[in-house]
C-alpha cells in the first residue's frame, strides 16, 4: 500500500511538471490526465476506491474529454511561441513567494508531531460514503445539488438557440 | 403544432417495434438459401447467349468462315481485333492473321455483332486467366474451332453474289441471275 | 516445503486465473472477426469466408498472419509518442475491464466491491484512446472521428452509469458477485427492463459497433480515427472493439441475465452461452440496422435515453423505499 501510495504520487507530480513545462497543449493535456489518474491511483492506495473511481469517471472521463476536445478544436501547434514576458522575475515572483509560504505551511504541518503516522488503506467503501453523505452532511449534498441545477439551468440557456421559435431541425427526436 | 408533451414521446413505440421487426426478418434470413455459387467447385450456370471467349467458326463445309473484312476490327470499341486480309486461289477471301488481345478485350459483343458472316462469336466460357499478359493474346490457331458455332446452316459463299471458283454470278441460292446491264441501254 | 504456503498457492491459482481468462478473451474477441464475417454473410443469404481450411476455420490464423506481417507505417506527419499510446490504450483499457466480470462461482479475477465503478472508469478512459489516436495521426477525417467519439461516448456514458445504477440500488452492492447472487430468484431483466434496454444502447455506442459506429463511419470519414494506423497498430484497434463487445456482453449477461446461474448445465456453459447470445445480438444489430445521422445519434440520447434511465431509476428507488428492501 505504502509503495503504491509514493509510487503514484511520484507519478502525479512528475506529470504535473510535464504538464506544466511542456510546448504541445495537446500533451500538456494528456499529462494532464495521467497525473489525474496517479492521484486516483494515491485514493486507491488510502483505501478509497469510491473516490478514486469517481476521480476517474468524472475528472479523467468526462470533464478531460472536453479539455481535449476544445484543444483540439483550436488545433494549437507546437510551435506557437509563447510569451516571452512570463520569463521576466514582476511575473513569477509574486505567485511563487505565494506557493513558497504554502509549501512551508505544507511541511511544517506534516511534519508537526505526526511523522510517525503510516498509511494504513482501511477500505472505505461505498456505503460508508453514502451513509456519510446522505447521513451528517445531507444539507451540504443538497445545497450542492441546488448549485449544480442552477448552473444546469444557466448552461441549457446559455447554449439555447437565439431563436426563440426557431423550429430548424429539431434533432432526431420525430 | 403544441401536442401534448408527455404523450409526445409515444412515437417510441413503433419505432422499436420496426426496429425489432427488422432484426427478426434479418434473423429469419438465416435460414433461406444461400445465393453464392461456390464457384471452383460448383459450376457456374452460363445462359447459352452468355459473351465469354471469342471462337472463329468454320462454315458446314469445313471452310473458314471469316473474310477478313475488318468490319469487326472496326466495331469493336477497345480495338483489340487485328487482321490482315488474304485471297485464296479460288478468290476466297481469309485471314491471314487474326489476333485477338483479351487482355484489352471487354467481351462487349460487338465484333460478333458486326459480323456479316457469323465467323466470329462469343462463347459461354470466362475461364481464361493466365500469369502472362503475353498469353492472352490469342492467334488465330486459337480461335479457329471446327465447327460452325451458333449458326449451323449458314454459308457465306453460297448466299453471296461473289463469284470464287466454281460458282460463278447469280449460282448462289436464291440469286437471280444478273442483268444485263447492256440490254437497259437505248 | 516451508515456501509453499496456502497463501502462495492461492496466489499463484488466481494467476493462472487471471491469466486462462485474459487469453480466453483475447482469442474470443479475434475469433470474433471471423465468426462476424460468418454471421454477416449468413444473414446476407451469402457464405462470407469459407475458403481457408474446412468451412473457413482457418481464417482467423490467415487473417492474424497478414496483420503481423504488414508494415506498420507510421506518417511523418504524426505526433509519434501519442500515436503509439493510442492503440495500446484502447486495447488494454477494455481488456482491463475483464478484472471485475465474476465467470462462475470458483472464477475471476478480481472481487472488487467498487467493481461497476471500475468499469465505468475505464471506459471513461477508453475514450481517449479514439481521442488521442485521431488527433495524433494527423489527419482531418481521424480528428472529426474522434470528435465525433469523444461527444458520442461522453453522452453515452452519463446514461449508461445511470442506466446501472437501478441494478446496484436493487442488489445493494457495486460488487458483481453480489449483483449476481441477488438474482437467484429473478433475473434482473424484469424487474430492470428499461435499465437493461438503456445499457445495452450505451453499450453499443461506447463500443462503436453499428448502428452507433459515427466515429469510423466508412461512408462518410473512411474509417474515422484509425485511418492512418496499419498492421498491428490497426489489429489492436480492431481487436479491441471486439473486446468491447465481449466486455459488453459478459456486463449485460452479469448485470440483468443472472451471470453464470441455470439449471442444469453447469455455470461456465450458461454464461458462455449467455454471452454468446448477446454477442450475437451484436452482430445481428450490424446486420440489419442502418446508421442513423450524428445529431439524432447524439438527441436520442439526451432526449431519449437519459430520461428513461432516469424514470428508471426514480421508480426503482420509490419501490425500494416502500417496500423496504
Amino acid at each position: 500500500m505504502e509503495l503504491g501510495f509514493y509510487l503514484s504520487g511520484l507519478v502525479a507530480v512528475l506529470a504535473t511538471v510535464g504538464l506544466i513545462s511542456g510546448s504541445s497543449p495537446v500533451h500538456a493535456v494528456v499529462y494532464l490526465i495521467v497525473s489525474l489518474i496517479a492521484v486516483a491511483l494515491v485514493f486507491f492506495a488510502l483505501g478509497a476506491p469510491f473516490a478514486g473511481a469517481l476521480e476517474i469517471i468524472v475528472y479523467a472521463g468526462a470533464i478531460m474529454v472536453l479539455f481535449v476536445f476544445v484543444v483540439m478544436m483550436l488545433n494549437l501547434r507546437p510551435e506557437a511561441k509563447r510569451d516571452p514576458l512570463w520569463l521576466r522575475p514582476g511575473y513569477w515572483l509574486g505567485p511563487s513567494l505565494l506557493a513558497l509560504v504554502l509549501l512551508v505551511a505544507l511541511v511544517a504541518l506534516i511534519s508537526d508531531g505526526q511523522a510517525g503516522m503510516t498509511i494504513d488503506g482501511e477500505l472505505i467503501t461505498a456505503r460508508d460514503i453514502g451513509l456519510t453523505l446522505f447521513g451528517p452532511w445531507l444539507i451540504v449534498v443538497e445545497l450542492a445539488a441546488i448549485l449544480l441545477l442552477a448552473a444546469l439551468v444557466t448552461a441549457s440557456h446559455v447554449g439555447r438557440r437565439n431563436k426563440p421559435r426557431g423550429n430548424r431541425n429539431r434533432g432526431g427526436t420525430r | 403544432m403544441r401536442k401534448n408533451k408527455v404523450l409526445s414521446v409515444l412515437w417510441l413505440i413503433p419505432a422499436s417495434w420496426s426496429l425489432l421487426r427488422t432484426m427478426w426478418m434479418v434473423f429469419m434470413h438465416g435460414f433461406r438459401k444461400r445465393e453464392t455459387v461456390n464457384y471452383p467447385e460448383e459450376e457456374v450456370y452460363l445462359p447459352p447467349r452468355y459473351r465469354g471467349r471469342i471462337i472463329l467458326t468454320r462454315d458446314p463445309d469445313g471452310e473458314e468462315r471469316c473474310v477478313a473484312c475488318n468490319l469487326c476490327a472496326v466495331a469493336c470499341p477497345v480495338d483489340c481485333i487485328s487482321l490482315q486480309k488474304g485471297e485464296k486461289d479460288d478468290g476466297r477471301w481469309y485471314p491471314e492473321f487474326f489476333r485477338i488481345n483479351f487482355s484489352r478485350c471487354i467481351f462487349c459483343g460487338m465484333c460478333e455483332e458486326a459480323c456479316p458472316t457469323s465467323a466470329i462469336q462469343l462463347t459461354p466460357d470466362f475461364e481464361m486467366g493466365e500469369y502472362q499478359r503475353q498469353q492472352l493474346v490469342y492467334e488465330k490457331e486459337d480461335l479457329l474451332i471446327n465447327g460452325p458455332g451458333k449458326d449451323h446452316d449458314y454459308h457465306f459463299y453460297k448466299v453471296a453474289g461473289m463469284a470464287i471458283a466454281g460458282k460463278d454470278k447469280g449460282e448462289a441460292q436464291n440469286e437471280e441471275v444478273p442483268e444485263d446491264v447492256r440490254t437497259l441501254l437505248p | 516445503m516451508s515456501w509453499w504456503t496456502p497463501q502462495l498457492a492461492a496466489t499463484l491459482w488466481a494467476m493462472f486465473q487471471a491469466l486462462v481468462i485474459l487469453l480466453a478473451v483475447v482469442v474470443v474477441g479475434a475469433a470474433l472477426t471471423v465468426v462476424e464475417r460468418r454471421l454477416l454473410g449468413l444473414w446476407q443469404d451469402r457464405y462470407g469466408p469459407n475458403r481457408v481450411g474446412p468451412f473457413g476455420t482457418l481464417q482467423l490464423i490467415a487473417d492474424m498472419l497478414k496483420i503481423f506481417f504488414k508494415e506498420d507505417w507510421t506518417p511523418p506527419f504524426a505526433s509519434r509518442a501519442l500515436f503509439m499510446l493510442a492503440p495500446n490504450l484502447a486495447f488494454a483499457s477494455l481488456l482491463l475491464s475483464f478484472v471485475i466480470i465474476p465467470i462462475t462461482p470458483g472464477w475471476g479475477v478480481a472481487d472488487m466491491h467498487i467493481g461497476l465503478l471500475f468499469f465505468l472508469a475505464l471506459a471513461g478512459i477508453n475514450v481517449y484512446a479514439v481521442l488521442i489516436g485521431g488527433w495524433a495521426s494527423g489527419n482531418k477525417y481521424a480528428l472529426l472521428g474522434a470528435l465525433r467519439a469523444s461527444a458520442q461516448t461522453l453522452s453515452y456514458e452519463v446514461f449508461m452509469g445511470l442506466s446501472l445504477m437501478g441494478v446496484v440500488a436493487m442488489a445493494g452492492s457495486f460488487n458483481l458477485r453480489d449483483i449476481v447472487a441477488a438474482q437467484e430468484g429473478l433475473w434482473f431483466v424484469i424487474p430492470q427492463f428499461l435499465g437493461f434496454v438503456t445499457f445495452l444502447i450505451a453499450g453499443i455506442a461506447v463500443t462503436h459497433r453499428h448502428p452507433f459506429d459515427q466515429p469510423e463511419a466508412e461512408q462518410e470519414l473512411a474509417d474515422g480515427y484509425h485511418v492512418e494506423y496499419s498492421g498491428m497498430k490497426f489489429g489492436m484497434f480492431f481487436i479491441g472493439e471486439y473486446v468491447g463487445m465481449v466486455l459488453v456482453s459478459a456486463l449485460i449477461v452479469t448485470l440483468f441475465f443472472g451471470g453464470w446461474q441455470g439449471p442444469w448445465l453447469p455455470p461456465i456453459v450458461w454464461f458462455a452461452l449467455k454471452t454468446s447470445f448477446f454477442l450475437m445480438l451484436f452482430i445481428l444489430l450490424r446486420a440489419s440496422l442502418p446508421r442513423p445521422r450524428y445529431d439524432r445519434v447524439m438527441s436520442f440520447g439526451w432526449r431519449v435515453c437519459l430520461p428513461l434511465t432516469l424514470v428508471n431509476l426514480l421508480a426503482t428507488g420509490a419501490v425500494l423505499l416502500l417496500t423496504g428492501s
